[in-house]
């Protein structure tokens, strides 16, 4: 037109640029770090908070809080007979106590007659089996899901916490968890 | 054999992508005018080999090749051939397949019928063409192969996720691909303009079918999107704000605006660097959504093969063409000459505020977007929902609508509001008086009463600018907007409906039990088992009377499929005008009593009815403009056809 051209500031066609850069920062960092999708436990560091469950079979003691006072660290696996991985992590249970875990085991949402049948399958690992009809215990431990698996100190301290069911190559990690709790 | 044709023209595709981006480079030096005779050529035959390559892939899913991984992993010899057909493109490697095919069909038809722009821009535009399908290429050959081979063949095939098992669904994927891609022709000639200056009404004129076009298929796709979210999800809703409906709508709102700028560009020659701006951010956006839903780096109910290697992959192609672009725009805008002024009173003023506002709702959308993954960077979890993008959209939205109610009313260049005034004083004064009505009635909330005022209000005036015209006479892009306008209207006022009008039921109901809905009786009939060729269901039989009138018999299911296992629930619709039934089978509860939901929802079709007006009018645009272009080569043909003889 006849008007004079105005001026422009020049920088002002950078600025989607400069976005855009942030932009692809922003997400080339979050590809690098998978989100952590896992609900993490608030009571790691925590005490066992006290608890009293009945036995889940009749051939194994129920479980106490009062039970993880011995001196001696253990394993406490939270499972289901109708949950698929719990069924898969059983050899490695079993490795684990070959290897000198104590482990305990808390049956979530079960019947007897089912988690009879499922350790008669898949083997039993556990020393104690207490029964968590209402998920209780499991919520009370800071846990979102089967299977789980703490280690618990000698003084009934929660260590650490291993979300999903354990792999081959999780045993190691376990047992290093366990000698920090002075296995 | 067949699987090898397709792989031999997919890599001979991207060969030709190869040349056609050297060639078109170099036709633009000095010295490389002789290959400019090569590009065109060139860029129709890799169209035709893309498409040569896609045809071999559907076919190996239609007579399932399960010697072939893909269909393997995605097809099973039990499911209906519909979906064996829409299986091809239904997984990771088969639509970017159907991606490069889009890209290259696109550049065939540029190739074969462009003949407006100055040469250079054509080049180049079909060079930057080239450029952005040969990535794609390079992703699919190089880390997504369709076409590999799978040792021992598998006695049978995994399945199609049962959710995708739709006939809605089974073209809603290829619309949208069509939208994003057609897109990247948008973005090619933005390119090419950048690159030779030429940015101006003939480069707009060019640009505008394929912005148009691409736009009507984006349309379609979340229309039907929706639809089959509110159909097949069993939740009622509609729009959910989903990453990956976002990553739909994006491009729609950037593909929107470019639409609206474009018309500027091409008849007043104003909003130059914007449009290319808008052409560089649409394309952006479809890449940007595709690697959303890719990589898998946002959670959503659409989980996609999830893969981080692949998400790297979109995100190399990402920044090496949107950031390429951007460059070339900073160093290259300031070059672009300023265009036409305008008084703010004007179409192109109108035009420009509705520009900002619908590049608002973008930004609203896109931020609300990518927050999960900035709030994670910072080490929070969060999720963000209606809450934040109901409100947020809507401070945008709602002034863009009155804006588009008044704005076409508006003469170019300089215009007064007083002489408008008049025209729009009878709609305004309908959306009064449905606002005071609701107010009036109570309990519709803020928005939706808004929603609905607004929604009549712009229905009626939407149509105002077919007032004193000739109806015989009225071109076709005006037909195109009068009814695109009305189509949001319609779909407003739907959307508003439903929100302030819906009534929920949720019961459980033993067989012989009653229950109502809105103006509805319900009665349970039974609950009896059936199958179908891949999957069984318990269906309920429910008799569905409206204010007492004869039964309408409903079946409402829950779906078990086995390929692979999984339950969805079929909804069961009953649609009137004024309304739809929607009822959903859910859980046995105790006591041999099963739960049912049941919905009314007062005009909530109009929605998609809405969209497909919305839809229908870009097509009448498309015809009006393409039809004009026609008549113009045709007149120019005469015109060299008579020279030619008198040169005899």
């Amino acid at each position: 037109m006849m008007e004079p051209p105005r001026k422009r500031r020049w920088w002002v066609f950078w600025v989607p640029l400069v976005l855009f850069v942030l932009f692809v920062q922003l997400v080339a960092w979050q590809l690098r770090h998978p989100a952590e999708r896992n609900v993490v436990s608030a009571m790691i560091g925590k005490p066992l908070p006290s608890f009293t469950l009945r036995p889940a079979i009749p051939d194994r003691p129920g479980l106490a809080q009062t039970d993880y006072t011995s001196g001696k660290p253990r394993l406490l696996n939270v499972f289901a007979s109708w949950c698929v991985p719990c069924a898969a992590e059983a050899p490695q249970l079993a490795r684990l106590k070959a290897l000198g875990a104590n482990i305990d085991g808390v049956a979530i949402r079960d019947r007897q007659a089912d988690v009879t049948r499922f350790l008669a399958r898949y083997g039993n690992p556990f020393e104690r089996i207490g029964a968590d009809d209402v998920s209780a215990v499991q919520l009370a431990l800071g846990s979102s899901g089967v299977p789980e698996t703490f280690v618990i100190d000698g003084k009934g301290v929660i260590r650490y916490q291993h979300i999903g069911e354990i792999r081959a190559e999780h045993v190691p990690l376990l047992l290093d968890k366990l000698k920090e709790a002075g296995l | 054999m067949i699987a090898e044709f397709g792989l031999a023209a997919l890599w001979l595709a991207a060969a030709l992508a190869a040349l056609q981006l050297v060639a078109g480079g170099l036709s633009l030096t000095s010295k490389g005018a002789g290959f400019a005779a090569v590009v065109r050529p060139v860029a129709i035959v890799q169209g035709v080999l893309a498409l040569l390559a896609f045809v071999t892939l559907v076919y190996l899913f239609c007579v399932t090749d399960l010697s072939v991984k893909l269909v393997a992993t995605n097809s099973h010899s039990a499911k209906p051939l519909l979906y064996k057909f829409a299986g091809a493109w239904g997984n990771h490697e088969g639509s970017m397949l159907l991606w490069v095919t889009v890209m290259g069909l696109a550049g065939s038809v540029v190739g074969l019928v462009e003949r407006r722009l100055p040469e250079p821009t054509m080049l180049a535009t079909l060079a930057g063409q080239a450029f952005v399908s040969l990535g794609f290429y390079a992703f699919l050959l190089l880390s997504s192969n369709p076409f590999e081979r799978i040792s021992p063949v598998p006695v049978e095939g995994n399945g199609l996720n049962p959710l995708l098992q739709d006939p809605g669904l089974a073209f809603h994927p290829p619309t949208l691909y069509i939208g994003y891609v057609g897109l990247s022709v948008a973005f090619s000639f933005a390119i090419g303009a950048l690159l030779t200056n030429q940015v101006g009404p003939v480069f707009a004129r060019a640009m505008r079918p394929w912005v148009l076009g691409a736009w009507i298929f984006l349309t379609l796709g979340i229309t039907a999107g929706s639809y089959w979210a509110y159909y097949e999800l069993g939740w009622g809703g509609w729009w959910f704000w989903d990453p990956v409906e976002n990553a739909s709508l994006m491009p729609w709102l950037a593909a929107t605006a470019l639409l609206h700028s474009v018309s500027v560009l091409a008849s007043r020659n104003a909003l130059r660097a914007w449009t290319v701006m808008l052409g560089v951010v649409a394309f952006s956006m479809s890449m940007l959504g595709t690697f959303l839903v890719r990589s898998g780096i946002l959670t959503s109910v659409h989980a996609f093969a999830v893969d981080p290697e692949r998400g790297s992959f979109i995100l190399g192609l990402l920044t090496l063409y949107i950031g390429g672009a951007l460059t070339l725009f900073a160093v290259r805008a300031s070059s672009v000459t300023e265009g036409q002024r305008f008084a703010l009173i004007s179409r192109e003023g109108a035009l420009v505020i509705n520009n900002v506002l619908l590049t608002c709702t973008l930004g609203v959308v896109l931020i609300g977007t990518l927050y999960p993954l900035l709030a994670e960077a910072f080490g929070a979890q969060v999720s963000v929902g209606p809450p934040y993008f109901n409100p947020m959209a809507a401070v945008f939205v709602l002034p863009m609508l009155v804006v588009m109610a008044v704005g076409p009313l508006l003469r170019w260049r300089r215009d007064g509001l007083m002489r408008v005034r008049a025209m729009v004083a009878l709609p305004a004064l309908l959306g009064l008086a449905v606002l005071v009505w609701a107010a009036a009635q109570g309990g519709a909330g803020v928005l939706p009463s808004l929603g609905l005022a607004l929604g009549l209000a712009l229905a009626l005036a939407s149509l105002l600018p077919l007032r004193g015209r000739n109806l015989r006479r009225t071109p076709l892009n005006i037909w195109g907007m009068v009814l695109a306008h009305f189509g949001i209207a319609v779909a407003l006022i739907g959307a508003a409906s439903d929100s302030a009008f819906t009534q929920e039921r949720l019961v459980a109901l033993a067989p012989g039990g009653k229950t109502n809905a809105g103006p509805w009786t319900l009665t349970l009939r039974r609950i009896s088992p059936v199958a179908g060729p891949n999957w069984t269901a318990l269906e309920a039989d429910l008799f569905a009377s409206y204010n007492g009138a004869a039964a309408v018999e409903i079946k409402p299911q829950a779906r078990s499929f086995w390929t692979p296992p999984m339950q969805t629930s079929e909804s069961a619709l009953i649609t009137r005008w004024n309304g739809q039934l929607y009822a959903v089978l859910g859980d046995e509860a105790e006591g041999g009593r099963w739960q049912l939901r049941i919905w009314w929802k007062p005009f909530v079709p109009l929605i998609w009815y809405g969209g497909v007006l919305v839809a229908l009018g870009g097509v009448l645009a498309l015809l009006g403009r393409v039809a004009a272009d026609l008549r113009r080569i045709l007149a120019r043909g005469k015109i060299t056809y008579r020279r030619e003889r008198m040169g005899r």
